[in-house]
């Protein structure tokens, strides 16, 4: 957002420097369970973006003053590794990923059903292997799989993706250059079956016009995401659920 | 056997997937929301007449009064002791829910941190606190043979269709097993065919959801069970 370049982020054909269109989101690959020693996992690819989630839970909420007699917390923790960027990143928590911890939690908080664990906590960890622009949206997009591969009670899953303008185009699924140096960046959270947005930021400048252009290009995208997802957890269950047995 | 054809196709849902949109009852693991049923996690479609619900594969042990578990002592207190039984909530076992007279303060001589208790949820109230009981016929503590933990959606397979599986991992091995509620399983007898049920506990829950599991666990202990019966 800040940069300047003299790179053209889209050229006279529509045509984006990784070869997209403005609508087109980067390749994702997600599959779920794929560490043993967490009760849920997922790891998911956005482009040149690698991201692992981990969920634990439900479990004895600790510290103690976090629990909620009423509903389970969910906790979040959103980390990059070191080698994430092309900089080292100086590892442990900082005010970014405090933020990005918070809002990923708050999302989940509108799905899982956290009134049935009532002063339980759900630990949710988001590990950024690679960055590329967009990871918070691959986080949240790897941590709601992880969730539902835990078998924790939710309303639906959440997939996330980002909308946002370079070059005066509004695009769909930022990459890195597009996202330092372009105009705006709107990562997007939904709850498919109801539409309801459940993460909303926006960093940079955009028309009212833009704005609703790059939301519609969001949540278009957002329920293919929703299908991989479905398609990850079901492809991990697959063989068991052909080989399904009827006894009790 | 023939059966299992006629019985419509068990359906993998996952969270957020309608159920039934004609006015059925909510389920187990489902949730409703303008009048239609949703699945609230990952698991099998299952119709009952009690309402359209989900059996998950997946999840953390919810303790249910009257379910029996086996739990692990935790934390000793002058007049309770707290046990593990794999729930997302501490369960306290107060002195006066052991079949034995103990003083204020003198918990420590009857059971310790690490000691084995078969135990029965008494209760779980609103806000899920528990209560567990060693108050009833059979309920005690645990000495010698060995525990397996196995994921506690995978218990009914480890008993079977009426105890069908359990009868014959018993009769085959002539080994005590208890199976807790909560996944965890006990089985007392000789070193070899302790070891061969407790393996053959884990080949249930990896290949919990194919067919035909009882023959081939009972073709398994065959080969696994040393020859002795003569």
């Amino acid at each position: 957002m800040s940069g300047h370049t003299d790179m053209v982020l889209v050229d006279d054909n529509g045509m984006r420097i990784d070869g997209r269109t403005a609508t087109e989101h980067r390749p994702i690959k997600i599959e779920a369970g794929v560490l043993k020693n967490a009760d849920g996992s997922a790891y998911v690819e956005i482009g040149k973006n690698k991201v692992l989630a981990a969920v634990y839970g439900p479990r004895e909420c600790h510290p103690r003053h976090l629990q909620d007699p009423n509903k389970a917390v969910i906790q979040c923790k959103y980390n990059m590794q070191a080698f994430s960027v092309s900089d080292r990143k100086r590892p442990g928590t900082d005010r970014r990923s405090i933020e990005i911890s918070k809002i990923t939690a708050e999302a989940l908080e509108n799905v899982v059903l956290t009134e049935l664990y009532p002063r339980a906590s759900i630990d949710v960890y988001i590990e950024i292997l690679q960055a590329n622009a967009g990871t918070r949206c691959a986080g949240l997009t790897a941590a709601s799989v992880a969730l539902a591969d835990a078998g924790i009670p939710m309303r639906d899953i959440v997939p996330a993706i980002a909308a946002g303008k370079a070059d005066g185009h509004v695009l769909l699924d930022l990459n890195k250059e597009e996202d330092n140096y372009g105009q705006a960046d709107v990562p997007i959270a939904l709850v498919p079956s109801t539409d309801e947005i459940v993460l909303l930021q926006m960093d940079g400048n955009m028309t009212r016009e833009e704005f609703d252009r790059a939301i519609s290009l969001a949540v278009n995208a957002c329920h293919e995401v929703y299908d991989l997802q479905k398609d990850a957890l079901k492809r991990r269950y697959a063989v068991k659920k052909e080989e399904a047995e009827s006894d009790e | 056997m023939e059966r299992r054809n006629a019985k419509p196709k068990r359906e993998l849902v996952l969270p957020g997937d309608l159920l039934d949109s004609t006015g059925a009852k909510v389920g187990e693991y489902a949730y409703e929301r303008d009048g239609n049923v949703y699945a609230a996690v990952l698991g099998i479609k299952n119709v009952t007449p009690a309402g359209v619900g989900v059996i998950p594969l997946h999840g953390q042990y919810m303790p249910v009064a009257g379910d029996l578990v086996i739990g692990t002592i935790n934390d000793i207190g002058p007049s309770n002791w707290m046990v593990d039984i794999n729930a997302p909530y501490p369960a306290p076992l107060h002195v006066s829910e052991v079949p034995w007279k103990v003083e204020f303060g003198d918990t420590s001589r009857f059971l310790n941190i690490g000691d084995v208790v078969l135990l029965k949820v008494l209760s779980v109230d609103e806000s899920k606190k528990i209560q567990v009981t060693m108050n009833d016929a059979g309920l005690r503590k645990i000495e010698g043979g060995m525990l397996v933990e196995i994921s506690h959606t995978k218990v009914s397979r480890v008993i079977g269709k009426s105890g069908s599986m359990i009868q014959m991992l018993k009769n085959m091995s002539d080994c005590r097993i208890t199976v807790g509620q909560n996944g965890r399983i006990w089985i007392d007898g000789e070193g070899e065919s302790a070891e061969a049920v407790a393996d053959a506990i884990k080949m249930i829950e990896e290949e919990a959801q194919s067919h035909n599991l009882t023959e081939r666990i009972k073709e398994f202990l065959e080969k696994r069970l040393p020859a002795e019966e003569e």
